[in-house]
């Protein structure tokens, strides 16, 4: 299993594409790790700088509808390359979530409430998290307060965070 | 009954349900191209499964970089033309006889009504013109799709849209889809499937099915589903002949998979396009959606024509109709990609090539080149283009650069007038 804890990466907007998260220009590239330093590049957010804010974070939070448009999984494994094996937003693009499982990467739903919540008390700090995947909690931490939130993800997602993965649990079931 | 057409192709090819919330479904296709496929190639070697689930059920085509660019992108190609060969893949197209993947498999007859497809490519969602269950996929399922024949899904809710009234003279499918993305929003069809119907949807073409299916991914959806009819069996004669005693014959055995008339919906929309205009988005969402006459005199720098949602012989009609006895504006470069070979050479014999070149365009060969700003076309920061394609994302057709969606008529009349231009200026 992938590990799920780390320092937060605020991504305050709705609909963050794929080209955002990886422009289509790498999709030439064949290795996984020659992603690595073009995650986010494209991303329209004021105040965001890939190539300082990136560095040493662990989780994204986001709000609605992460991941939209191109099917590519170059998306998760820019993440992935990244250290970033978690993504929590209000909701995601259905390829994008399906990508991250399938990756044995967590992509966690929380409510809109609870993820403006999350902004609100955690968004202009240094906060760190850590996701418990057997008990569905996530610890949420900042210099002056903790919370912790619970979520749900289908045993099927669970199977393959744990098997490491759609192409091992195939192969081996069907 | 009552069941949606997407219920019915699910549980036709039902293989397993491990946690009860997922389906696993067993594929008639996987579709493959040289950008998304490599890599699972590659994995699979990695993991000593370098097999194949069954070669006749796989197609594969070099499309989006075609002639290869550079090093890297011919690398793509050859991982992806040694596979075929490996495993005896028959169905593979290289240049010369390439296209794009949305567009040549349809053609070629892979694509029937009630069959799964997958692929490694979003807008896989236009094969449910032909009231196919197909939705793109990440390279993970569709490695799995090409080991195992099998990919699961959610169940699915299906959202009803409904396309109704009279189509005004000068409006397309594509400014419908348009429409359709600006009400519902970029993510009002997540996780569902979009069956589209109306009496707009029965008197259209397969060519314009798919532009309506091709964009429905853009408002979030699984797929997007036409429901079969003689328009269907018609197009596919030529493919199913030997299979069926007579085109009513086809026709009964497709409709089997047809929603029934008290089927159950997630959702329902009706939109009447009887009022109409046509539409051009504005930003970098194909949720915003304005109407050309609110867009008029917006400078470009480029038109493209062409693409998985625009780039078919009546795209390539249409547009030639705005365009000829005109040239395009000097301060414009104007750039056409027939989607296929095929479409190329139907062009050529009806003259239509020949009103884009006296009118200034450069015809590509069949390729998504500009469309996803890897070659043939990219923009330079800070230029705009007019573009038939399906996405206006920050950067799509070139780093900096801003791409207005709109349909062939009114591209073809945005490079004529050198700004966004209504087509009904040019074809009275
Ligand atoms: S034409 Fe554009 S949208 Fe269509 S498959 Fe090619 S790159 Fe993708």
């Amino acid at each position: 299993m992938k590990i799920f804890k780390g320092n937060v990466l605020f991504l305050d907007r709705s609909d963050i594409n794929t080209d955002e998260i990886i422009p289509a220009k790498y999709l030439t590239e064949i290795e996984k790790a020659a992603m690595k330093p073009h995650l986010l590049e494209d991303l329209k957010l004021e105040g965001f700088d890939p190539k300082t804010d990136v560095q040493g974070k662990a989780c994204v939070v986001t709000k609605e509808n992460f991941g939209c448009g191109s099917s590519r999984e170059h998306a998760p494994w820019a993440l992935e390359e990244n250290g970033i094996n978690v993504v929590i937003a209000s909701s995601f693009a259905r390829i994008f979530r399906q990508n991250m499982f399938n990756c044995g990467m967590l992509a966690i739903e929380l409510s809109k409430d609870q993820i403006n919540t999350v902004f609100k008390e955690f968004g202009r700090s240094n906060a760190q998290i850590a996701v418990d995947v057997e008990k569905s909690v996530i610890m949420i931490q900042s210099k002056d307060q903790t919370k912790e939130i619970e979520f749900q993800i289908s045993e099927f997602d669970r199977a393959l965070i744990q098997t490491g993965g759609w192409v091992e649990y195939a192969d081996k079931n069907y | 009954m009552s069941k949606t057409i997407a219920e019915k192709i699910f549980e036709a090819h039902l293989e397993d349900e491990p946690f009860g919330d997922v389906s696993v479904l067993r594929l008639d296709r996987v579709f493959c191209h040289e950008i998304t496929t490599p890599t699972a190639i590659q994995d699979l070697v990695a993991r000593g499964k370098d097999r194949v689930f069954d070669p006749d059920k796989i197609k594969a085509v070099i499309d989006h970089v075609t002639p290869a660019k550079d090093s890297k992108t011919a690398m793509q190609g050859k991982i992806l033309r040694e596979w075929a060969k490996r495993h005896g893949i028959k169905d593979f197209y290289d240049i010369g006889h390439n296209g794009v993947c949305h567009a040549i498999f349809p053609e070629k007859g892979f694509v029937q009504p009630g069959f799964t497809i997958i692929m490694g490519d979003s807008h896989t969602c236009t094969h449910g013109a032909f009231g196919a269950f197909a939705a793109g996929v990440g390279t993970t399922d569709l490695e799995v799709g090409i080991l195992k024949g099998v990919c699961t899904f959610k169940k699915p809710d299906t959202y009803k849209i409904q396309i109704v009234g009279v189509l005004p003279e000068g409006v397309y499918a594509k400014d419908i889809i348009l429409k359709v993305i600006q009400e519902i929003t970029v993510n009002g069809a997540t996780n569902m499937v979009i069956e589209f119907t109306g009496n707009i949807v029965d008197e259209m073409s397969m060519d314009q099915r798919m532009t309506l299916s091709n964009m429905a991914v853009e408002a979030g959806a699984t797929s997007g589903i036409c429901l079969p009819d003689m328009t269907t069996v018609d197009y596919l004669w030529e493919f199913i002949k030997d299979e069926y005693s007579s085109r009513q014959d086809a026709l009964d055995i497709f409709s089997r998979f047809k929603s029934d008339d008290d089927a159950v919906y997630a959702k329902t929309k009706t939109i009447d396009v009887s009022d109409l205009t046509p539409l051009v988005t504005f930003g970098y969402k194909p949720d915003n959606v304005k109407p050309v006459s609110q867009m008029q005199g917006t400078r470009i720098d480029q038109v493209y024509i062409g693409s998985c949602t625009n780039g078919r012989l009546e795209d390539l009609k249409i547009a030639a109709k705005v365009l000829k006895g005109h040239t395009i504006n000097k301060n414009v470069r104007g750039i056409v990609s027939p989607a296929t070979p095929k479409i190329f050479s139907q062009a050529l014999e009806q003259g239509i090539i020949k009103i884009f070149m006296d009118a200034g365009f450069c015809v590509t060969n069949p390729t998504c080149g500009a469309c996803l700003g890897m070659s043939n076309g990219v923009l330079a920061k800070g230029e705009v283009a007019a573009a038939t394609t399906n996405r206006n994302f920050n950067g799509r057709m070139g780093k900096g650069g801003m791409v207005h969606l709109m349909s062939p008529a009114t591209a073809a009349a945005s490079a004529i007038k050198g700004e966004i231009a209504n087509s009904d200026l040019f074809c009275k």
